[in-house]
């Protein structure tokens, strides 16, 4: 799959991402790394059916995706939260789009709330929590109508390691309870090996797949404890001798000023 | 700023206070001995019992009436009107482009001039001056229910979108709020200008309003009576922004203080 936008000052197409091909079972947790400016978020903007597919095709199940689905839920870089809403309002709002009458719904967002401990937080406006807290929120909203697969785009990118880790903690519970399918871009490759059971690594921009690794870590994992795992090590070695040549390749690029 | 030294609130009053009791004091003596002619000046003593008489015989507030009823019906529909619009150009890019040069020329369009137009138009009633306060409210709106419409968090629409808004829920939920934050930005600013189309719409041509008593003072050549409409207008002014300064703090709750 292919993915090209118009360069309408230049008069040429920048391509994104270029013959993208990989496959995502039910319920695995996938993640994505590659370079700054590969493409990464591109990839699931087109998964999600936000933008249309320029040349290939994503199916879902064997359908071919177009537009937004239903099943599909999105965690954003930035927490996506609307700011006039308060905390119970905003995990509410897909079950009032999806028109699940208040009496219902009522219980499903109490339940959430509590599950990521912002209980008594309730009434609270988005600009008056911490980001870890507006994240957890993020999450919540797109669990409350359990979604089987989950797209989430560098989601505690902008967090300090500490929330950071108790957020990925707090994932991976989430997941093993769920078992839903998991699609995680990051540009952190130790968050990718504690998280994931797959990792595809991207090029440098136009973004094709580099290569996809199987990591074999037992589970329950801790993103904490399992760094210090014998085979965490040689993975670490092993993708980030891919990864690093993408990752020079990108910044010299991205020095040039090239878009993306 | 918080390394100087502050200065207390009640001594900033005080000058405050000070400042404008010598000013008083000063114009009083200057029209008493003659200095200047209070003719063309009148004077503080002269101004007060106006004010108190226009206030003790009920005649201000009929004229304030007047022009406060056309100020908020034009501000009303100008509103609705701006909102309205800008919505439409904001969602359909088509209509944008069409209209506009219209706009940006209807909008450089000097309206107080226009003001004698709409007089011959609409009569020398309430209708005139409500579409001259709509006339000037409108754009204010207008551009500013575009921008915000425009300027709405990408990340929002997009989440909207994935969450399972329709097209109704967008608006009801995304556009609308995000846009209400910059037309309440320019709220200020639009009831501002409609208490002046509403002024300038009287002063030109009617029978009764703010604007009107200010126009017969000058035709009296009675400095007082101008002074004293300014006055009366002037208070209105301050008590209306102030009023809106608070329905600013109630419907921006969401907002970080800044």
């Amino acid at each position: 799959m292919t993915q090209r936008f118009p360069l309408p000052r230049e008069g040429r197409e920048f391509t994104a991402v270029e013959g993208v091909s990989f496959s995502v079972g039910a319920g695995e947790f996938v993640s994505i790394v590659g370079p700054s400016g590969c493409g990464k978020s591109t990839l699931l903007g087109l998964v999600a059916g936000l933008v249309p597919v320029t040349a290939g095709r994503i199916t879902l199940d064997g359908q071919p995706v177009s537009g937004v689905n239903p099943r599909l839920g999105f965690v954003f870089q930035r927490d996506a939260l609307f700011p006039w809403k308060t905390v119970a309002q905003n995990v509410g709002l897909p079950l009032l789009f999806r028109g699940v009458d208040a009496a219902s719904a009522g219980p499903r967002v109490a339940e959430w709330i509590a599950r990521i401990g912002l209980t008594g937080f309730e009434r609270y406006h988005p600009h008056q929590l911490s980001g870890g807290m507006r994240k957890r929120v993020a999450l919540a909203m797109t669990m409350v109508y359990d979604p089987e697969i989950v797209l989430m785009d560098e989601p505690f990118g902008a967090l300090d390691v500490q929330t950071r880790n108790l957020m990925e903690n707090d994932l991976l519970d989430i997941w093993a309870q769920f078992r839903r399918t998991v699609v995680f871009v990051t540009h952190d490759l130790e968050e990718a090996i504690a998280l994931s059971d797959r990792i595809v690594v991207m090029t440098a921009s136009p973004g094709r797949v580099k290569a996809i690794y199987p990591i074999d870590l037992p589970r329950p994992r801790s993103v904490t404890e399992i760094r210090f795992h014998p085979d965490f090590g040689r993975l670490y070695e092993t993708i980030w001798k891919d990864l690093k040549d993408e990752v020079r390749v990108g910044y010299e690029r991205s020095q040039k000023s090239l878009p993306g | 700023m918080s390394e100087a030294r502050k200065v207390s609130r009640a001594e900033i009053y005080l000058w405050r206070l000070g400042l404008l009791l010598a000013f008083l004091a000063l114009w009083e003596v200057a029209t008493s001995r003659g200095w200047v002619d209070p003719f063309f000046v009148s004077r503080p003593s002269v101004l007060a019992a106006l004010l108190a008489e226009w206030i003790s015989t009920g005649f201000i507030f009929r004229h304030l009436w007047v022009t406060m009823q056309e100020t908020i019906i034009g501000f009303l529909l100008g509103t609705v009107l701006g909102i309205t619009v800008g919505f439409l150009f904001a969602r359909w890019e088509k209509l944008a482009l069409i209209f506009d040069p219209l706009m940006v020329a209807l909008n450089a369009m000097p309206r107080v001039v226009l003001a004698p137009l709409f007089i011959l138009w609409f009569g020398l009633g309430l209708t005139s001056k409500v579409v001259m306060v709509i006339s000037l409210v409108f754009f204010v709106v207008f551009f500013s229910t575009y921008t915000g419409i425009r300027e709405v968090d990408r990340d929002l629409v997009s989440n909207a979108r994935i969450l399972g808004a329709t097209p109704g829920h967008m608006i009801r939920h995304v556009l609308l709020p995000s846009a209400l934050t910059w037309i309440f930005s320019s709220l200020r600013t639009s009831v501002g200008f409609a208490l002046i189309g509403a002024v300038v719409g009287e002063y030109l041509g009617s029978h009764e309003g703010m604007g009107y008593v200010i126009s017969y003072a000058e035709a009296m050549f009675n400095a007082t009576g101008v002074l004293a409409g300014l006055l009366v207008l002037m208070a209105a002014v301050i008590a209306i922004d102030l009023g809106l300064k608070r329905l600013d703090r109630r419907f921006s709750y969401w907002k970080p203080v800044r």
